[in-house]
């Protein structure tokens, strides 16, 4: 968007992060503790595609614009696909420590054996 | 910041980053997990929008239909296969940890922003010519990742397939 800052959408990304990091730390339920992770990894999307779009301010050939651009939409495509496997996989180590334990709470999960 | 003039651009960023901030803070305050993950899917709407503001639609389409229609819909399941939604399994208590996280947070934000946001405030977008305008959409897309970025994909494709039979061998009783 014209007339808006590169550090204002720096300035979201970097408190949706912290917000995700403060929310692991805090939280003792697995599943938004994995929220959380998801808060920060969409802060980092929103970053990559910020830079790719601003950072073309500096450049003066077409082609150099054209792979800042793809560059930072290439990286959130992997991203998300990242996310969703690490989702996918996490969820269900959750639901098979509930199946054992019948108890989720993050701080008494302490030793990595059953 | 002195030197930032107030656009229409700039307010309307203003709410919606504002909406962004309040659900990702919610996400975390919520003691409810289905409230935490409804913040989460609002969030992530609002984001989507901002893909758009940035010329990158193709990106904000995705987010939309990956992110709200499929992974929130995994936790969703998730939540309520285990009936976590209600405050009986897991109470949060009120300890040091809560005050140190907070205070941590607080920290490291001060710090990433002082560093960092200063030098990037008189930054503005260039103005997109027609052609490198659709550099958002998806034909350049396709294009870009399967020419220059085709390693990285076939990574990717690997790494789903080891997520899906690793999510299958972890979530099935017997094999």
């Amino acid at each position: 968007m014209n007339g808006v800052p590169l550090a204002a959408y720096i300035g979201l990304g970097m408190f949706m992060f912290t917000t995700g990091v403060v929310g692991v730390v805090i939280r003792r339920n697995p599943i938004v503790v994995f929220m959380c992770i998801e808060l920060m990894l969409n802060a980092v999307n929103l970053t990559f595609l910020t830079f790719a779009r601003y950072q073309m301010a500096t450049y003066k050939s077409q082609v150099h614009m054209e792979q800042s651009l793809m560059a930072g939409q290439m990286m959130v495509i992997f991203v998300m696909a990242v996310a969703a496997a690490e989702v996918a996989v996490g969820l269900g180590i959750i639901m098979a420590i509930y199946r054992l334990r019948d108890n989720v709470d993050i701080d008494e999960m302490n030793v990595l054996r059953g | 910041m002195g030197g930032v003039t107030v656009t229409p651009e700039l307010l309307l960023f203003g709410g919606v980053a504002g909406a962004a901030a309040l659900c990702a803070v919610g996400v975390v305050a919520f003691n409810n997990a289905i409230r935490s993950a409804l913040c989460l899917v609002v969030n992530f709407f609002l984001l989507a929008f901002l893909y758009f503001t940035l010329n990158a639609e193709m990106m904000g389409i995705t987010q939309v239909v990956v992110y709200t229609g499929a992974i929130m819909v995994l936790f969703l399941f998730v939540i309520m296969l285990l009936n976590l939604g209600g405050l009986k399994l897991v109470t949060e208590k009120f300890d040091y940890k809560r005050y140190a996280g907070i205070l941590l947070g607080c920290g490291l934000f001060v710090v990433l922003g002082s560093q960092i946001l200063p030098s990037l405030a008189t930054i503005q977008a260039r103005q997109l010519s027609p052609d490198l305008a659709k550099f958002g959409g998806p034909e350049a897309i396709g294009r870009t990742l399967f020419t220059s970025y085709v390693y990285p994909f076939e990574a990717v494709s690997v790494l789903l397939l080891v997520g899906i039979v690793g999510s299958i061998l972890l979530a099935k009783r017997r094999l």
